[in-house]
């Protein structure tokens, strides 16, 4: 039995006062994602059946290799962001949720690190 | 984890059916019932209202029943025009007032329940004291700081114009028991009803607390958890859209920040 009033229930521990920088940041990194997508489609099909030496010699290009780590930046900020909802939103357990919070920050930092330093690699000859 | 199946001592069980009157135009109701003193689970009692002895609206077979049939069910009315709010209910899957539904716009059974995801006090009465309490927090009055005028506080023609689409909520949380947000967050989340509230004092030409209304609103549940589903807007009875009020909140953050 609680003899909180409803009004004390509802204000709770106040505003966050935050939220706007990550809603702004997943409209950003969904409209980036739209021509880098693209990008991305482009390039895998252009490299369709290429052998070691014509993928060495397509991301040496600094703009392709660019464009290239672009996308898994704002792809992996937009995962980031977006699963961190999915979590809010459907998980209510606190140790649970921040559990997954974390796992889902390491998962896309960890993600985004392994295929820029792999396309550098590539990039710089391999 | 989000509840998505309810409780075993909540699912509604088979209930009474009470005698089908003769008659070429005799429609079925089916209601849902709960008493919690009973301890027992809800159940779906099945009615027959005769439509030649009864009123057009779905408010007029819910009164028939409990005036000729069975005057244990319970529900919330009052002005019957909607207007109080007091009515909504989930009717044929659709969260909206009893009063202004007509029985005419569905085909076969009725299906009569309380809103959904509410706690429910009794049969077709959801306990919205959450929900009041929510409207209370966001301060649903005139904040001003400048001494009161001598008369009264002066709007032009096209700031009261922003008010319209807003102002005729009457507050009966069809829209925050349609939204699925609420249903998983409605403890943080204030949902499209106090929203649309909310805006309507955001965009008071009148009002000085703006700033303030906003550093309350901005927070990752309070107000970020619409995921603009729009079935708000889809179940409001009142016509009104408040997915696009909570759009235009997200804005204002925005123009405030970038």
């Amino acid at each position: 039995m609680s003899f909180r009033t409803p009004l004390s229930r509802v204000t709770g521990l106040g505003s966050a006062k935050s939220g706007t920088e990550h809603f702004w940041n997943q409209r950003l990194t969904a409209l980036a994602n739209v021509p880098l997508m693209l990008f991305s489609i482009w390039l895998v099909i252009t490299l369709v059946g290429a052998d070691r030496a014509e993928m060495v010699s397509t991301f040496a290009n600094p703009f392709i290799t660019g464009f290239a780590i672009l996308t898994i930046i704002s792809a992996c900020i937009h995962m980031r962001l977006g699963l961190q909802v999915v979590i809010e939103d459907y998980v209510h357990t606190e140790s649970t949720k921040w559990l997954l919070l974390m796992l889902n920050s390491f998962f896309a930092f960890g993600v985004a690190i392994v295929a820029i330093v792999s396309l550098l690699k590539l990039s710089f000859g391999g | 984890m989000v509840q998505l199946t309810l409780p075993k001592n909540s699912q509604p069980k088979k209930g009474k059916t009470w005698p089908k009157p003769s008659g070429d135009k005799v429609r079925e109701f089916h209601i849902y019932r709960y008493d919690p003193d009973s301890g027992e689970n809800p159940r779906i009692d099945t009615y027959f209202v005769d439509l030649d002895d009864c009123g057009p609206m779905v408010l007029d077979a819910l009164l028939y029943i409990k005036d000729k049939i069975d005057p244990t069910l319970t529900l919330r009315r009052s002005c019957r025009e909607g207007i109080c709010g007091s009515c909504a209910m989930n009717i044929g899957g659709l969260n909206t007032l009893a009063c202004t539904k007509g029985i005419d716009e569905f085909k076969g059974a009725i299906n009569v329940y309380p809103l959904p995801h509410m706690p429910v006090v009794k049969d077709l009465v959801p306990d919205l004291t959450n929900f009041y309490a929510q409207h209370r927090s966001i301060k649903p009055w005139l904040q001003t700081k400048t001494p009161e005028p001598r008369t009264e506080w002066l709007q032009a023609r096209e700031d009261r114009e922003k008010l319209d689409g807003l102002y005729e909520c009457i507050l009966c949380a069809c829209c925050s028991a349609s939204c699925p947000s609420y249903w998983w967050n409605g403890d943080r989340y204030l949902g499209p009803a106090v929203l649309l509230q909310a805006y309507r004092w955001l965009i008071d030409s009148r009002d000085e607390a703006t700033g303030e209304r906003l550093d309350d609103l901005e927070d990752p549940f309070r107000l970020y958890r619409c995921h603009t589903i729009m079935n708000c807007a889809n179940t409001c009875p009142k016509g009104l859209n408040p997915a696009k009020a909570i759009g235009e909140i997200k804005k204002m953050m925005v123009e405030r920040a970038v």
